[in-house]
This record gives C-alpha cells, sequence and structure tokens, in this order.
C-alpha cells in the first residue's frame, strides 16, 4: 500500500514500513503517523530521531529493553521508562516508533 | 540464578559468502533479551567478521559489522578471540574493532568486552557451556 506525501508516492510494505531506508524525511514520518491517526509532537520526535541515529551508527534497530535505557541516559530518567515510551507509541515503542523513522521492523520484539 | 544457563557461540566462518555470520549475531542479538550468560567465541576465518574497514557494498550486503558494536548495550561483554586464528591469518588485535561495555557496577566506566585467548582457555570456555552453538 503506498503511501502519498506532497504528490510523491513512496513503497511500504504490507504494515506500512517503508520499503526504502532513503525514502526518509521528516514529512513522511508526519504521513506515516497520519496514516495511523497520530500526530508527532516534540517527544516522539525525540525518539524517531534517536532510532535514525543508532541505525544509521549499528545498523539495526534496537530492542525495545535497549532503546529504553539508552533513552535513560540521552533524555533522562523521566524518559527513560516504558511507560512514558508506551504513552507515545501506544503500539509499542520499537515498532511503532521504528515505522515513523523509516527503520526496518526490528525482529522478534514490541 | 537457577533459570540462567551459559550459552556459547562460536564464530568461526568469514562474514560474507556464507550467511552463518549474520545469522549468529542474530540469534545473540535476539537471544539476548532472555537474560542468560553469553559468551561468543571469534576464531578460524570466523576473526574476520570484526576486522575494521569493511564496505561489502560492492556485493550488495548491508555493512552488519557496524552492529557488533551495538553487543555492549545489549550486555554481551564477553567476547573472546583466539589468538592462533589472527597469528595464522597475519591479523593482530588491532586489525579488529574495539568493543566495549558499561559496567554497571563500577560506575559506568567503559571496559573493553574483548579478550584475547589461547587454546587451552579456549577449551575452558567451550567447557564452560550449558549450550554450546556453532556457526
Amino acid at each position: 500500500m503506498p503511501l502519498d506525501v506532497n504528490g510523491t508516492t513512496y513503497e511500504t510494505d504490507e504494515e506500512g514500513y517503508l520499503a526504502n531506508l532513503s525514502d526518509w524525511a521528516p514529512d513522511v514520518a508526519t504521513a506515516l503517523a497520519g496514516s495511523d491517526g497520530a500526530e508527532l509532537e516534540d517527544g516522539h520526535w525525540e525518539v524517531i530521531n534517536f532510532l535514525r541515529e543508532y541505525y544509521e551508527e549499528y545498523q539495526i534497530a534496537p530492542a525495545v529493553r535497549v532503546l529504553t535505557k539508552a533513552i535513560g541516559k540521552r533524555l533522562g530518567k523521566d524518559k527513560g521508562n516504558s511507560k512514558y515510551l508506551y504513552e507515545l507509541f501506544p503500539y509499542g515503542p520499537a515498532k511503532q516508533a521504528c515505522k515513523y523513522a523509516g527503520l526496518p521492523k526490528p525482529t522478534g520484539c514490541v | 540464578m537457577s533459570n540462567t544457563k551459559t550459552f556459547v557461540y562460536i564464530n568461526r566462518k568469514a562474514p560474507y559468502g556464507t550467511v552463518y555470520a549474520l545469522e549468529s549475531l542474530e540469534v545473540v542479538l535476539i537471544g539476548a533479551a532472555f537474560e542468560q550468560n553469553v559468551k561468543l567465541i571469534f576464531m578460524d576465518d570466523g576473526v574476520f567478521q570484526l576486522t575494521r574497514g569493511q564496505d561489502p557494498e560492492g556485493i550488495g550486503m548491508k555493512n552488519f559489522s557496524k552492529t557488533y558494536a551495538a553487543l555492549g548495550d545489549y550486555d554481551i561483554n564477553q567476547i573472546y578471540i583466539d589468538q592462533q586464528s589472527l597469528d595464522d591469518r597475519g591479523l593482530t588485535i588491532d586489525d579488529l574493532q574495539a568493543l566495549v561495555y558499561e559496567d554497571e557496577d563500577d560506575d559506568w566506566n567503559e571496559k573493553s568486552s574483548i579478550h584475547l585467548v589461547n587454546r587451552e582457555q579456549l577449551s575452558d570456555i567451550i567447557e564452560s557451556a550449558d549450550v554450546l552453538l556453532n556457526f
């Protein structure tokens, strides 16, 4: 199911993840979130940007446990916990945030 | 702690050309969620998996060598390199990437995960395994 953003069409898989990593741009993230009925605010962008940097450095999307720990270290304890991350991304922080960050679906986790 | 087992993964093959190296890494990362005692051994051509400056773009592969640096985040910090295998291939430890972890019990100080071992030490590590996976 292709995604339309400002007249450009992007290929996605059956769950709505971007087919090509390099297609990502902030307005694509906004559109991906929009197709789930979600609106991205500062808190979301912090996690999305973190994920993109993590992927760039390590070539994987982190497991949710690793993500939680790393977010806590970078953004503070009040954000490095599952409760906060699930409030931002109710479909599962790794899964949903990775989708908006244009990363592949993380292997075997939420 | 009775539910904790020692998992030893032996990596013996060159990183590209077969899928063993990547599969092993993925199993290690997924298995990390179970919080077991994990040890990785790199020997034979497996030592090439950790060499610096890999660029597999020309063969259409993802450069997953960058992913080894994430192992510390997954609390995998017992990584053993067979000295003999390095010697046989004209490599030294400086040809391999540095892998580190932050020690929770020591004020999060960054420490090396890599240990160079001889064959005798290698036998002891393999002997310590409850579960042995050979890639």
